[in-house]
């Protein structure tokens, strides 16, 4: 069971989506996050001139077992890339357990849902 | 009509156009710039409102400086050339003191200036909605205050200051023609020629970043739309309490019908629907505030929120132009309805004289066709020549990456959320 964390740009949001979609992965999580970088921006406030380098980029949070990993890096990594610097990164994160909530279930099967599955 | 003969002033008249000119003014700001700001994302809610914020500013000063003396000068009336300009007799208000009362209102032609001042301001507003989230805001300046002299100034001539449209008998209360469909149309031109935003795909919207602030300036502009329509006689009379009721009712009549077709076919009622029905049905309502009854107010309010539904839903996904925020879309397509159907709803009652084809008068149908047609053409090729000599001298649309990051912050170092 892996976490895959993946920044990318706002735009590529819904490519990257579809991607995911297309490729079963069902669910993840995401927000949109600021991170820090080499790129620098003027801001100005009431003629105060400062750099900014706040970087606004979205992360997504997915959960997979460890047979989904490849294609779910491959997707992502095809639908958020412009070729431009920025792109982001993905990483891939080795996760303990999990629980279903509504079940109890531990493990694989609380990532997927069994009967769906077949 | 900008007669200066000595007419006694009216208190009255007076006191209720310049609160319709206040009631005008706060459809730009804060009202389109909160409707148009809470359907863009937030990385570029700040370039729509510094848009509207620089439409009031900088129009305001073309409008006194020579805006006014175009459309409202008489220096060429009665000559061939005052079907076209009015004149430049009024330049920088040369003449207008402060005793000039207008006739028949008997109001100071300086409120009468101002008043008409926030129309020339909130008309290149509307096109903002058409070329969100792209275009660069240098070139939005160069444009704005082009369109303005080429496209705004000649139409309200036309159609208000005496020119030939008007000479034809044109029935404009309050600005279907010269506001909403010259606005509509340069809006889908411009859709068209700047292409879609980089990561708009036909079908799939982007979501408003603030529905809340689309509701507030869709009230915004609907309690400013009553200084629009009911201060466009000039006088507080029974005209223009006509106008205040046509243009309530027929807004409510769009609100209600836009929701009824989207829960019919989308499922739900939404919020950014009624308020976009609404606005439709202040745009339809325009030109037959002054002539229509409460039959035609409802018939408007109806068929415009059809119709405009029908080409922001079908027509547009389907044909994939990418006017953003749906300038042409309701502006447009609203003013053409509202426009046209004043000619069908126009009633003697109301007007004391000109009447539509639902009351035998197909001659004015007639010329309220012609008057939509020019506008149509005219807007159109204008806003394309513009649209080309800014595009090859100084570049329209801004870098990908600006797109990409938002305007707010690389065009004008901030950001609305911090």
């Amino acid at each position: 069971m892996k976490k895959i964390e993946a920044i990318i740009r706002k735009t590529r949001f819904e490519e990257v989506k579809e991607a995911l979609l297309a490729a079963d992965i069902e669910w993840f999580s995401y927000y949109d996050v600021r991170g820090e970088g080499k790129m620098r921006q003027a801001r100005i406030y009431r003629g105060v001139m400062y750099n900014t380098s706040c970087i606004e980029r979205v992360l997504l949070n997915i959960v997979v077992r460890d047979k989904n990993v490849e294609k779910t890096i491959a997707a992502v990594q095809k639908a958020a890339q412009t070729g431009e610097i920025g792109d982001g990164r993905i990483f891939v994160i080795p996760v303990e357990d999990a629980v279903r909530i509504r079940t109890g279930e531990r493990g694989d099967i609380a990532l997927y849902n069994a009967e769906l599955e077949k | 009509m900008t007669s200066l003969l000595l007419t006694t002033l009216d208190t009255g008249n007076t006191a209720w156009l310049t609160m319709s000119a206040i009631l005008v003014m706060l459809m730009t700001v804060p009202g389109l710039a909160l409707f148009y700001g809470g359907l863009v994302r937030s990385k570029n809610i700040l370039s729509i409102i510094m848009q509207c914020l620089m439409c009031t500013a900088v129009m305001s000063i073309l409008w006194i400086a020579f805006g006014y003396s175009w459309v409202f000068g008489t220096g060429f009336h009665g000559t061939g050339i005052g079907a076209i300009i009015g004149g430049f007799d009024k330049v920088f208000l040369n003449g207008v003191t402060t005793h000039s009362i207008m006739s028949p209102s008997g109001v100071p032609e300086i409120t009468f200036c101002l008043f008409q001042c926030m129309f020339a301001v909130i008309t290149p507003g509307l096109i903002i909605g058409a070329f969100a989230e792209r275009l660069k805001f240098s070139s939005f300046m160069v444009f704005t205050i082009l369109w303005s002299i080429l496209v705004y100034n000649p139409m309200a001539h036309f159609v208000w200051g005496g020119g030939w449209l008007q000479q034809m008998g044109a029935l404009d209360f309050a600005g279907g023609t010269v506001v909403h469909i010259n606005a509509g149309i340069s809006a889908l031109v411009m859709a068209l020629m700047l292409g879609r935003r980089s990561d708009y795909r036909p079908g799939k919207p982007i979501p408003a970043t603030n529905v809340t602030y689309v509701f507030l300036g869709a009230i915004f502009l609907w309690l400013g739309w009553f200084g629009f329509n009911a201060g466009s006689g000039l006088t507080a009379d029974g005209l223009d309490a006509n106008a205040f009721l046509v243009t309530h009712l027929c807004t409510c009549v769009a609100a209600i019908t836009w929701m009824a077709i989207d829960w019919i076919y989308s499922g739900k009622p939404t919020t950014v629907g009624v308020c976009t029905g609404a606005v439709a049905g202040l745009v339809a309502i325009t030109p037959a505030a002054g002539s229509t009854g409460v039959l035609g107010a409802i018939m408007i309010g109806f068929v415009t929120s059809v119709v405009c539904y029908f080409m922001v839903a079908y027509v547009k996904p389907k044909l994939g132009y990418d006017d953003a925020l749906d300038a042409f879309g309701v502006h447009g397509i609203g003013g053409i309805i509202g426009s046209v159907l004043t000619g069908v709803f126009a009633s003697a009652a109301i007007t004391g004289g000109a009447k539509g084809a639902l009351y035998g008068d197909w001659h004015q149908l007639g010329v309220q066709l012609i008057a939509t047609g020019f506008a149509i053409v005219y807007s159109g090729v204008i806003t394309f020549i513009l649209f080309k000599v800014i595009d090859k001298t100084m570049g329209i649309r801004v870098e990908p990456r600006v797109e990409e990051e938002g305007l707010d912050i690389y065009e004008h170092g901030e950001n609305a959320y911090n």
